[in-house]
This record gives structure tokens, C-alpha cells and sequence, in this order.
């Protein structure tokens, strides 16, 4: 299919209004020197028939395709997504849809935003939320360096519990501009070594990811205080979102900025995105927030409705004086998010994070009792670490050609954590399939 | 939008190339923006001004005025120390379009530098200066 | 005049989703448990959310409702300038659905992901050929973080040879994105004013390039519709001086098949998949940005790689120079799926062809319109055309006014007011996706708007006035933000 209707005789006709002879005569402004010596090389056109198969051909070729069964998170959570999720997430005018720059013609988007903005604070206990930015890991490159802004200091303290990737990209935002990253170590009990902030003084922000990346509830209350003492914000990050149906939300912790992951959340894997960019924080620093914001108002007839607002922190006004650069969001997906959390209702979303933290308990149990060790004390929500003994890796390769993802091993991370694997249960696992995990993994 | 000749610009003060006007009052100054700069703008939004104190430099920016689509750079007429910041605009910006000289006033410093803003207009070579740029 | 296009629909009022909320009640089918409860932490648990309980009916309902509200590509004309609001094919959207791309973990080992790995891998080859670049990233998640990943790749670049350089030049007429997207890596923007024709001129920029400068960005065509014409002359004045070329490829459906962006000159280049690939606006995104640059930048790229040895698929981070991560993961996947299956459907010629149409139809709507609106460049234009509000502002009428107006005849109004450059801009991009009568109709409704506005300018104040919603106090918004419910 190639989606071009123009028919012969319209073109000719279109040609003569404007005054040229042919197609070519309207590329005159581009000079020899600018265009390409010969044409693109590319295959013939499908149709859509043939690109359906070529496509299905190398979507099988994945262990999602097969059946396989994957026990890792890591940043990215096999949930249950509802039908109705998928289906609304189908209605072409919410998906065809500019950004609601034009708030007349695009109310639903805006009402549905909005909605999804308020959900977010509710969820986290904050003051305010944006309309999304891209993913959990530049949502904390932000935050970082909205605290700097608001500060006006130039270093950051970052807990080596927070994702690797996540970290990774907050140095390649700062990088730049010469901050400083200080890193926080971690602790026996697998929380952040928060005493190391000690030595540490004239921090912008105290960054900490809870749950942590070994599924760590991490002890935020005490990192405000020390933050707060030192005249930094707290920054709590989070991979995993559904941890805040059973555990204190970061606002309720002292948090200044709460940012992270919203995949979890009616999002498709997809391996590894399009993600959600969630981003909240407290009313007195809403004019330096990145991204988009919706608004509440009301027209001139005095009927509510919706439109972007404070748009003079953004690139498209500010320049670069911008709270951001941001332009393009990930809308979409932050409107699948407040479907799912609609479907999941604050009962649901209860019950379901009780389930996962139950099912992921009872692996853990079951690993516990087979003689593995789950070296990290501290309390867990969906994944845990786990140390395997030796020539554990045979078995795990052995798993890996039966379609079974045992666990992410922890070594390319954490070279101290060679032996250990980061296992993520969620509501898709029976326990059936975890007393087979098991016994496969002893065998 | 207002035209040239419709803009209100009192007798009694002194502007700047990038308006702002000053009322001088012995070593006390009373700053704000001009008719002309509120009707550019068009609806206020937000004013962010400098603290109490705070010691400004004579054409360095001290603040902002915000508007729904645009942002204005406030600029220090005359150097000086901040001892007044005028509160009502945090929660009725729309003062500077409806009042910006009396109670659309943004702050008032005692001045610090000896020039005491020699080089600002007056009203006449200021209308002369919005023709011109026409 | 013919019949108005576009729906409001009958919904008159929705309520928002927590008034509609009665505690109890479940739109989630929970997977069975079949684990005893695991005792809690003490000390660690909150309290019960305050999220809205509502049954799947409620919810199915309030969406529906919200999204008949909505204007899309789908309901009708979008000519949006620089956005490229082109039909979004359905078979895209189910190829992206497909289970095994869908379901795929992205820290899957490489074997039990060939299929995702491969895809990512021609991908990047299909747009360094459609482009005539050498290496591709696809992790940008937009074009602003493309814009990002490039200012970096220069800054790498330069420190690299050892350089300092502070400042980046960009024209009057970029994109906001592209001085925010500069400051971010610490360059201080340089401006370059366009000339008289609309489009840059070497001297301007001789003028303002030196050593300590890092490049410049570049759109082409420009944001005034305009090509370039002399961006081979400025290329070679900053690459002289040491500095590279950044080009900002929103525009790329005016050129496909047409220009060689590496023998232009440019050192890297960000694409809008979103845009010239067809991909869904989504009300604001997702979106994805990939950048494509020469050989001797491709050191720089953002890692992992997507690598392939043999006949097998792999990522690599083994690359120092790299200026690191910016994704968590490879980009936006799902968006990729997309541009893919677009690109495999079209086909070279078809490209070609769609960048031709899409041309043809902006200075058709030129021409048609030239006589009633002010048309500050009255020359062959890209796929892009620009008007301005000169005519308008006899009548006391404002672009804005006209915008508002347009949408009582159905039609999303074009981008307004951008770029600054120009006053009052009216920037219509009509795409190839609009069929020859569509662009009359559109252009049937621009000229009865014109001559509203000289016989009877009020119907343009107070427009919208067949929307369910008419003009929104934005003024109230921004000065009193209530953000949440």
C-alpha cells in the first residue's frame, strides 16, 4: 500500500493552477550539488499481505512469541493488561490526535490528561504531576537538574541502588555541563548506605530509587531528613509504580521530586519501549517543572474544559532558557496508564500489588527452601535477588533454551554480585509455574 | 492592541529604552513597566520579582513578566538596594495591565549608584522612541 | 460551499473520572490467587489510595465519550506546519500488537530476540539509505531528544580533538527545541537571521563563525517552507573553521529521494518517525527520534549498538567514545514496528513520489491562496507554505481569529505564530495524504474565512462557535493553574 491518492489528471490539473509543466519543475530551489546521485536502494514495496508475514516472521522469533516464561523485571514488568485498555487505546481519535495545542478540538485528550496528571499525585502523594516525559530514566535526568536549577548548586548525591541505565543516562545529561555525580553505596541489607551522605555536603538533590533495583523498599524518611538537613531535595525514583498500592508513596516520605517508570501500568513491554516518563512534585516548584502540564479553566460561556498551561516554561516560548527541551511527550501512554488505573479502581490496585508482593514471597520461599540464598534483608515488593550456587549458570543456560528466563544475572551491573540473579514475580505467574521454576532450577 | 497615541505615559516619571518607568522620590525609587510594555504582553500572568534586599545592577535583568505565549526580561533601570517588593501581584498579576503605575508598581529601591538614571527619558523622548520603532 | 467535515459528536458533558468513582466496584479481572498471604514489613505500608473504583462499563464509557471530543488525522485535515500530520496506516498498529514484539523483554539474552534485534538493525539501514547517511542511533525518544543526542555527538566530537568550543549558531527561524536543546549541552546560541528571500545567506553566517564555535543547526527545508539554497556554501564556511553541521530533519517529507543529506554537508541529522514515517501523533507522543551521521561521528553514537556479525544480531556497548545512554533502554520500540512496516511498504519510488505529492499540494494551496492571504515569499515553496497576518490586521482580525474560524468549516488549523520570523505565521503543510478535493475543500474554507473577515470579522472573534467547547480562557489557566482534580 502506498497511501497516495492523487490520480494522474488531478496532478496535471494541480500543475497547471500553480503554472508549471511537471512534478521535477517544482524542486528548482534545490541546486545540483545537494541531490542524490542515484536513487534509493531498497526492496520492491510489500503489500500488505507480504509485510504481515515478513513482520510475523521476525516477531516469532522471540521467546514472548513461543510461550517461553520469563521471570525478570529489571525495569520492565510482564503485567496483565486489561481488554478495555487495548480496545480504548484503539479509538483513532485519541491516537491520530496532535498535541492539544488547540484546546477546542481536543477535548479528550486534555480531560484525559488531566485526569491522568491527578491519578499520578494521588498515587505518589505529591502536589502536582506533568503530562509525562519519556521514560523513568530521563524523568530522573530531569529531576536532577530541576534541583539544580532550583538550588543553584551543581552537584547531585545518587544511590548505586538506583538502575544502572538510569544512572547512565543521568551522566549523560550532566555531562555536559560539568555536574558532579556522587555515588552512594549500598548496604548489607541492600537499601542504600544512606550514612555515606555524611561526608557528602552543598548537594542539589539526594537521589534514591524505591523499590531499588534489587526490589529494596528503601527508607526514603530518613533520606529526606538528610537531605533536607543539608539543603538538597529528595529525589525518589521508582521503576516499578505498583509498589505504591501496598507502600508508602515517596510524598508521604518527605519526597520533593517523584519520578520514574510507568510501564507497569497498561504498557506493553515492547521490548523496552515506548515507556512512561512519570514526573511529580511539590506546588512550590511547579514553574520549574519539565514537560507539559494541562490546566483546568473554563470558556467564555463559563463551560469547564482543559488546555495546556504554563506554557511559558517551555522550549517553544522559552528557548533556550527552557525548563526543559522536551516537546514531543509520550501521551499516549501516559492516557493507557490512567485506563489501566481506572479499570484497576484504588481497591484494585490494592489487591493487585498484594498479589504480586504474595506471589513474589512465595517463590522466595519455595527458592529458600531448596537451598538458594536471598542475601538482602530488607523487605522486598516484586524482585528480589538471589544468590545461586556454583555452575548455577549451566542451569541457567539450560533454562534458557527450554524458553525460561530465570532471573536477570547481576554480574554485568555488579561485578561484586557475580553469582547473584534479580527474579521478578508478578500476578502473570502461577504457582504452579514457579514450584516447576523451582524444581527445574535444582535439578 | 493599543495604538501609539492611545498609550498613557505620565508627565512625572522617567522611562527606560526597555521600558520600564521610575518614580524618583528623594533616594527612593518606585519601578514598574510601562502602558505600552503591558499592552505588548497583553494578559499577565505571572510577575517574578527579586527578594527583599537583593541589590540590583543598573541594566542587568531582575525579573520576568509572563503572559499566556510570551515572557518579557525586566531590566534595572537604576542600580539599587530592593526595599519594597509589591506582594499583590503574586496573587492579581493582572494589576500591571490595569494599573501599571500605581497599583501595577513592581518594587522600590534606595538607590545606590551616583548616576541616579541621568540617561533615562522623559515622557516626550519616549513617545518620540515607540514612533520611531514604530 | 460544500458540507462541513469533522464531528463534535452528541456527548455534552463528562464528568471527571473520580466523580464518577463508587468504592467497590472492579473494571479489572485479577488473576487468581493461589498463594497464602506473605506477612507485611511493619512500618512500610500506606494507607488506602484515593484512586477512583469503577467498573469496566464506566470506564469504557467515559473514554469513548472523552474521545469523540477529539479532532484526529483519522476525522479529517490536519495541515499543521513542520508536523507532518500524515494517515497513520491500521496495519501498522496491528503489527506492533503483535505478541512477540509486544511481549519482548528488553533484557531478553540476544538469542530469544533476533527477531526485535533485526528489525532495529534494518531499520537503521533503511534510514541511512533514505537519508544518505552512514550510521544510525534509534534511541532517541523524539526529535528534541535526537536534537540532544546530537549537540553531544558534536560536543564528544570536539573534545575529542582536543577543542573548546561554547557557542552554536541557529537561525532566527529554528525550532525552540534546537537553542533549548544546545543550552542543554552548554552551548550558548549564536542567532543567524535569515535574508530578505526568506533562507540563510553564507556571508551572515561567515560572519558569525569562528573557532569557538561548535557548528550550527540547520532546518531544511527551512521553517518557512524554503529550501535552503545555499547550505552547501555554509557548510563548507563552518567546516573550514572546524566546526560541524546539525541538521534538523522535521522536514525530511519534503525531500525524500531528492537530496542527499551527507554530500549537503551535514555531519548529523535527527528524523521524526512521527512525522516523515507515518507514525501516530498519539496527542502528544510517543514519538522517536533517531540521529544518522557520517563515519567520522559514528564513534560518538549512543550505545548499545545494534550490531550484526555473521548472520546474528547482537548489542554492543563496547565503544568508548560513546557519549553514552539515553534511554533506559533501546528507544521507542513500539514506534520503530511502525516506521518499518511504512517504509517496507512504500518502497523507494513511493517515497519519492509521497515527498513530490506532499510538495505539490503545498504550493497548490499557495497559489489558490495568494490572492487573500499575505505571502511574504511568493516562490516555489516545499512541502511546506507560510502566510502572514498583513491582510488581517485591516480588519482588526488576528491569525488566531482565523484559526478558531477554521475549525467551524472542520478542519484543525494549520500551526499559527510560528516562526517568529514572520508576522502573525499561518504555516500550512497540507501532506501528501490529502487527496486533490480534500486540499479544494480546504482551501474553499480559507477563502470564505477571508472574505468573513472583511464583510464580517465577529464571526471570526468568536469563533469557535460549533465546538462544543468555545474560546478557553487560557489568560485564567496560567494565572491561577489548577492542575489536578
Amino acid at each position: 500500500m502506498h497511501y497516495l491518492s492523487h490520480t494522474a489528471e488531478e496532478i496535471a490539473s494541480m500543475l497547471e493552477a500553480i503554472g508549471v509543466e511537471s512534478l521535477d519543475d517544482l524542486f528548482t530551489t534545490v541546486p545540483e550539488a545537494c541531490r542524490r546521485k542515484k536513487p534509493m536502494n531498497m526492496p520492491p514495496p510489500l503489500d500488505e499481505w507480504e509485510l504481515t508475514g515478513h513482520l510475523e516472521r521476525m516477531a516469532k522469533d522471540t521467546v514472548a512469541a513461543s510461550g517461553g516464561t520469563v521471570f525478570a523485571g529489571g525495569g520492565s514488568y510482564e503485567h496483565h493488561i486489561p481488554a478495555a485498555v487495548r480496545a480504548l487505546l484503539q479509538r483513532s481519535e485519541f491516537y491520530t490526535a496532535y498535541t492539544p495545542y488547540q484546546p477546542e478540538m481536543t477535548q479528550g485528550t486534555l480531560q484525559a490528561i488531566y485526569e491522568y496528571q491527578t491519578l499520578v499525585t494521588r498515587l505518589l502523594s505529591m502536589d502536582v504531576a506533568n503530562a509525562s516525559l519519556y521514560d523513568g530514566a530521563s524523568a530522573l535526568a530531569e529531576a536532577l537538574l530541576m534541583a539544580i536549577r532550583v538550588t543553584r548548586r551543581s552537584r547531585v548525591a545518587v544511590s548505586r541502588a538506583v538502575h544502572p541505565h538510569f544512572r547512565q543516562v543521568v551522566r549523560t545529561y550532566l555531562g555536559p555541563t560539568g555536574y558532579e555525580i556522587l555515588e552512594l553505596p549500598f548496604r548489607e541489607d541492600g537499601t542504600t548506605d544512606l550514612e555515606a551522605l555524611d561526608d557528602v555536603s552543598d548537594v542539589a538533590a539526594v537521589a534514591v530509587q524505591s523499590p531499588n533495583v534489587f526490589g529494596c523498599i528503601e527508607r526514603l524518611g530518613e533520606a529526606a531528613d538528610r537531605a533536607h538537613q543539608g539543603g538538597a531535595l529528595l529525589v525518589s525514583a521508582f521503576t516499578e509504580p505498583l509498589a505504591f498500592g501496598l507502600f508508602k508513596p515517596p510524598g508521604d516520605q518527605g519526597a520533593d521530586i517523584a519520578c520514574g517508570e510507568g510501564q507497569s501500568f497498561g504498557i506493553p513491554q515492547s521490548f523496552g519501549g515506548p515507556l512512561l516518563g512519570v514526573f511529580a512534585t511539590r506546588d512550590r516548584y511547579v514553574r520549574s517543572i519539565p514537560g507539559r502540564l494541562v490546566g483546568k479553566t473554563v470558556d467564555k460561556d463559563g463551560q469547564r474544559g482543559f488546555v495546556l498551561t504554563l506554557a511559558t516554561r517551555e522550549q517553544h516560548i522559552r528557548r533556550e532558557k527552557a525548563t526543559s527541551n522536551i516537546c514531543t511527550n509520550n501521551s499516549l501512554c501516559a492516557l493507557a496508564s490512567a485506563i489501566y488505573l481506572a479499570c484497576l479502581g484504588g481497591t484494585g490496585l490494592e489487591d493487585l500489588a498484594r498479589l504480586n508482593y504474595d506471589k513474589a514471597g512465595f517463590l522466595k520461599g519455595r527458592l529458600i527452601d531448596a537451598g538458594f540464598s536471598v542475601p538482602f534483608g530488607a523487605p522486598t515488593f516484586n524482585e528480589f535477588v538471589l544468590e545461586a550456587p556454583k555452575g548455577f549458570d549451566r542451569t541457567y543456560e539450560r533454562l534458557l533454551d527450554q524458553g525460561t528466563v530465570a532471573g536477570i544475572p547481576l554480574g554485568r551491573w555488579y561485578p561484586e554480585l557475580s553469582s547473584h540473579y534479580l527474579l521478578c514475580v508478578t500476578e502473570t505467574k502461577t504457582a504452579e509455574t514457579m514450584e516447576r521454576l523451582v524444581r527445574e532450577m535444582t535439578s | 492592541m493599543k495604538e501609539i497615541h492611545e498609550l498613557v505615559l505620565p508627565e512625572d516619571l522617567r522611562y527606560s529604552e526597555s521600558h520600564e518607568w521610575v518614580r524618583f522620590d528623594g533616594d527612593r525609587v518606585r519601578i514598574g513597566i510601562t502602558d505600552y510594555a503591558q499592552n505588548q504582553l497583553g494578559d499577565i500572568v505571572f510577575v517574578e520579582l527579586p527578594g527583599m534586599g537583593d541589590v540590583l545592577e543598573k541594566g542587568r535583568e531582575f525579573g520576568t513578566v509572563e503572559s499566556v505565549k510570551a515572557v518579557a526580561e525586566v531590566y534595572a533601570p537604576v542600580g539599587g538596594e530592593v526595599v519594597a517588593v509589591n506582594e499583590a501581584l503574586v496573587d492579581a498579576p493582572e494589576l500591571v495591565n490595569q494599573d501599571p503605575y500605581e497599583k501595577g508598581w513592581m518594587l522600590e529601591l534606595t538607590v545606590t549608584d551616583a548616576s541616579k538614571g541621568e540617561d533615562l527619558m522623559q515622557r516626550d523622548a519616549y513617545l518620540e522612541n515607540l514612533k520611531a520603532q514604530g | 460551499m460544500t458540507e462541513i467535515q469533522g464531528a463534535t459528536g452528541l456527548v455534552l458533558n463528562e464528568a471527571l473520572l473520580w466523580e464518577r468513582g463508587v468504592r467497590g466496584r472492579r473494571g479489572f479481572s485479577l488473576p487468581r490467587r493461589d498463594v497464602e498471604a506473605v506477612p507485611l514489613p511493619e512500618g512500610c505500608c500506606r494507607e488506602s489510595t484515593d484512586l477512583p473504583d469503577l467498573s469496566e462499563v464506566d470506564v469504557v464509557r467515559h473514554y469513548t465519550r472523552l474521545s469523540q471530543w477529539n479532532f484526529g488525522v483519522d476525522t479529517g485535515m490536519y495541515p499543521l506546519g513542520s508536523c507532518t500530520m500524515k494517515y497513520n496506516p491500521k496495519i501498522n498498529e496491528h503489527l506492533a500488537a503483535l505478541p512477540g514484539f509486544a511481549g519482548a523483554h528488553p533484557l531478553l539474552p540476544e538469542t530469544l530476540c533476533q527477531g526485535a534485534l533485526g528489525l532495529m538493525y534494518d531499520l537503521q539501514g533503511l534510514l541511512a539509505e533514505i537519508t544518505g547517511m552512514d550510521a544510525v542511533s534509534l534511541q532517541p525518544s523524539a526529535g528534541a531528544q535526537g536534537e540532544l543526542t546530537g549537540m553531544l555527538l558534536i560536543h564528544a566530537f570536539h573534545r575529542n580533538h582536543g577543542s573548546k568550543r561554547t557557542k552554536i549558531i541557529v537561525p532566527d527561524t529554528a525550532h525552540g527545541t534546537n537553542p533549548a536543546s544546545a543550552a542543554l549541552c552548554g552551548y550558548r546560541p549564536v542567532p543567524v537571521s535569515s535574508n530578505d528571500r526568506g533562507i540563510l545567506s553564507r556571508e551572515n553566517v561567515a560572519r558569525v563563525m569562528d573557532e569557538e564555535t561548535a557548528g550550527i543547526m540547520i532546518t531544511n527545508p527551512n521553517t518557512l517552507g524554503l529550501f535552503e539554497e545555499q547550505i552547501r556554501e555554509i557548510t563548507e564556511i563552518v567546516h573550514e573553521k572546524g566546526g560541524l553541521v546539525y541538521g534538523d530533519g522535521a522536514n525530511m517529507n519534503a525531500v525524500m529521494g531528492v537530496v542527499d543529506m551527507k554530500r549537503i554537508g551535514v555531519d548529523v541529522l535527527h528524523l521524526n518517525l512521527h512525522k516523515t514515517f507515518s507514525t501516530p501523533h498519539g496527542g502528544g507522543g510517543p514519538g522517536s527520534g533517531p540521529v544518522c551521521v557520517t563515519e567520522e561521528l559514528e564513534p560518538f553514537l549512543p550505545v548499545p549498538r545494534i550490531v550484526k556479525q555473521d548472520d546474528r544480531y547482537g548489542l554492543s556497548e563496547d565503544h568508548v567514545k560513546s557519549v553514552g545512554r539515553l534511554h533506559a533502554f533501546y528507544g521507542s520500540f513500539g514506534v520503530m514496528i511502525k516506521a518499518y512496516a511504512y517504509i517496507l511498504s512504500m518502497g523507494a519510488e513511493n517515497l519519492k513520489t509521497a515527498s513530490r505529492l506532499a510538495v505539490l499540494n503545498a504550493n497548490y494551496v499557495k497559489e489558490r491562496l495568494k490572492d487573500v492571504y499575505d505571502l511574504p515569499y511568493d516562490r516555489p515553496c516545499m512541502h511546506e507554505c507560510v502566510f502572514t497576518d498583513k491582510r488581517l490586521k485591516a480588519a482588526k482580525v488576528t491569525t488566531l481569529d482565523v484559526a478558531k474560524r477554521l475549525m467551524d468549516y472542520g478542519f484543525h488549523p494549520p500551526t499559527i505564530y510560528f516562526p517568529l520570523v514572520v508576522s502573525g505565521a499561518l504555516m500550512v503543510e497540507p501532506t501528501e495524504s490529502e487527496s486533490k478535493d480534500q486540499v479544494d475543500r480546504y482551501v474553499e474554507a480559507m477563502r470564505a474565512i477571508a472574505a468573513e473577515a472583511a464583510e464580517d470579522p465577529d464571526l471570526l472573534r468568536n469563533a469557535p462557535a460549533r465546538t462544543r467547547l468555545h474560546r478557553l480562557d487560557e489568560t485564567a489557566a496560567a494565572r491561577h493553574p489548577c492542575l489536578k482534580g
